[in-house]
């Protein structure tokens, strides 16, 4: 029977190589200096480059899962509401599921050729007497990733909150009309606080979507690290003596105790949901 | 008044699903426009005509489309096989199996690359530095997609009486596994396949930060020279993955496939 364990040897091999031994790595990176075990890595993240840099990824992350997630619980109600096996619903589905993958470069630069400085759409405006650009190139900052940003949020909350939608029976609206309760009633005392977890842990997922996002704003943005990842990027690459990979992996660090608390609340918000709708 | 609620409905739904669909296609169109301006307001399709002229691009697309190919077998290879092994023989491993293959979703691919700078030197000094030695890395990143679409298929049929049968027939475990298990499960297999195939094709960020030229980092650097070439390739990359998807969505059955799209983008981060 213990021959059995030779089975898996491959696998553990393999993940412990690669996966396992980076995160070690990290971890090692972050404490471990050329003089022995330090903690100036996580000095320099004091900062005010590298603070903003976090609050930036914070503040965008939680923007556009906030936004993202009441513009797709939206139109997932609405595509929830129609035909379950109809043509529609998976065209949808589908569409859904590209444009959540469809971030990073192709994104990028479907933005800046729908709204970039030479894209139609601009000087179709300035033809026009506006010029949205005036007050600076707004598209290469924050604002404009975070609009990038709401481009694969909105599907990927469709994609997650569907499933929650799909559980609501049709007998709770019955229940609430038989007692008198209007559209308000079911909304505030019944479909509300049941997809609330739901709604909550999906807001979840989108943030730390966001927050580990990197393509997208490497391919926005040329120089600089307003972004965490960006930053990140910046320690390891640098070819203008910004390498430091201590400095990288103390900021790696930081990213996964966020990212890990975030993934620990959306599974117990995922626990709630299910008692009521699956 | 459920008439009048009815109608308030679709209303709603109408003017979400206009909304919505503009928002959407709007940047498609644009993408589309802008790859085949010409001089003046005539319109070409030059920028489309010339990517093969472009060496360095055509080199990122079949390092990609080599990449994908490689990830995509590595993955069977390493992938299937134990997890039957641990459903036959260690049903004890299959929780740590599971949370094994679904860790890669927690950790970002740019925190992961940090990681792997040192393990890639390592590789690059005593093994290979061709591009596709990313591979290795790509195959973690495509675990918990890949666990996913393959254990829904292995769940759908009942190896434990099959894998019995052919045993109590003289079959070894390579037969087993070959010839019995892989032909039960064609739609579970494709589909790992092609969610491996759509990650790999739309990976930057490892491939970025470890200095290789792969699909999408040629993408980015030619933007920089010529955005309407590149963005023409953008646009086929696009094309191609939702055309995958929806090859995805048709095959596996009916429960699965809504299974399949909902899981798998559910974390889609790595592409980001």
């Amino acid at each position: 029977m213990s021959l059995s364990w030779l089975g898996v040897i491959p696998f553990l091999g393999y993940v412990a190589l690669f996966l396992l031994l980076p995160t070690a790595i990290i971890a090692w990176s972050a404490f471990v200096g050329p003089d022995g075990a330090t903690t100036s890595n996580f000095g320099k993240l004091t900062r005010t480059d590298i603070v903003g840099a976090f609050r930036n990824s914070v503040v965008v992350s939680a923007v556009t899962a906030v936004i993202g997630a009441m513009l797709g619980a939206l139109l997932a109600y609405a595509v929830a509401t129609g035909n379950p096996d109809g043509v529609f619903r998976r065209l949808v589905s589908s569409a859904c599921g590209v444009l959540a993958q469809f971030g990073g470069v192709t994104l990028t630069f479907a933005f800046l050729a729908t709204i970039g400085p030479a894209s139609f759409t601009y000087n179709f405006l300035q033809q026009h007497g506006v010029d949205i650009y005036a007050g600076g190139y707004w598209i290469y900052a924050l604002r404009g990733l975070g609009l990038v940003y709401l481009y694969f949020q909105i599907p990927l909350m469709v994609l997650v909150f569907l499933p929650a939608l799909d559980g609501i029976r049709p007998q709770w609206r019955e229940a609430t009309e038989s007692l008198g309760g209007s559209t308000w009633h079911y909304w505030r005392y019944v479909a509300g606080p049941l997809l609330a977890p739901a709604f909550l842990g999906a807001t979840l997922l989108l943030f730390a979507n966001a927050f580990s996002a990197y393509a997208t704003a490497a391919a926005l943005i040329n120089q600089g690290g307003i972004i965490v990842p960006l930053q990140i990027a910046n320690a390891l690459t640098s070819e203008v003596g910004l390498h430091d990979i201590g400095f990288a992996a103390a900021q790696a660090l930081g990213m996964i105790v966020i990212v890990t608390v975030v993934t620990a609340l959306y599974s117990v918000l995922q626990r709630r949901t299910s008692r009521w709708l699956q | 008044m459920i008439c009048a609620r009815r109608r308030r409905l679709l209303v709603f739904r109408v003017v979400v699903f206009v909304l919505m669909g503009a928002f959407f296609l709007f940047p498609i169109w644009s993408m589309f426009e802008f790859s085949t301006r010409g001089t003046g307001t005539s319109r070409t399709l030059a920028a489309w005509l010339t990517i093969a002229q472009y060496p360095d691009l055509v080199a990122g697309i079949i390092a990609s489309l080599e990449l994908a190919a490689i990830t995509s077998v590595a993955m069977l290879v390493l992938l299937l096989p134990t997890m039957i092994w641990v459903r036959l023989r260690l049903p004890g491993l299959s929780r740590v199996i599971e949370f094994i293959s679904l860790l890669p979703l927690t950790i970002p691919a740019i925190v992961l690359v940090v990681g792997l700078v040192p393990v890639y030197k390592w590789l690059n000094d005593n093994l290979s530095d061709s591009i596709l030695t990313l591979a290795f890395a790509y195959l973690v990143l495509v675990l918990p997609y890949a666990f996913r679409a393959l254990a829904a298929g292995l769940a759908a049929i009942d190896i434990k009486t099959l894998s019995e049968v052919a045993r109590s027939l003289g079959a070894g475990w390579p037969t087993v596994m070959w010839r019995i298990i892989v032909p039960n499960m064609p739609g579970a297999i494709l589909n790992a396949c092609l969610l491996s195939v759509a990650l790999v094709l739309g990976e930057f960020t490892i491939a970025n930060n470890l200095l290789y030229n792969n699909l999408q980092v040629e993408i980015a650097m030619l933007g920089r020279a010529n955005a309407g070439v590149s963005i023409a390739v953008a646009v086929a990359a696009l094309l191609f993955a939702f055309v995958l998807l929806v090859v995805l969505s048709f095959v596996g059955g009916p429960r699965s496939r809504r299974v399949q799209v909902a899981d798998v983008w559910e974390r889609g981060g790595t592409l980001k």
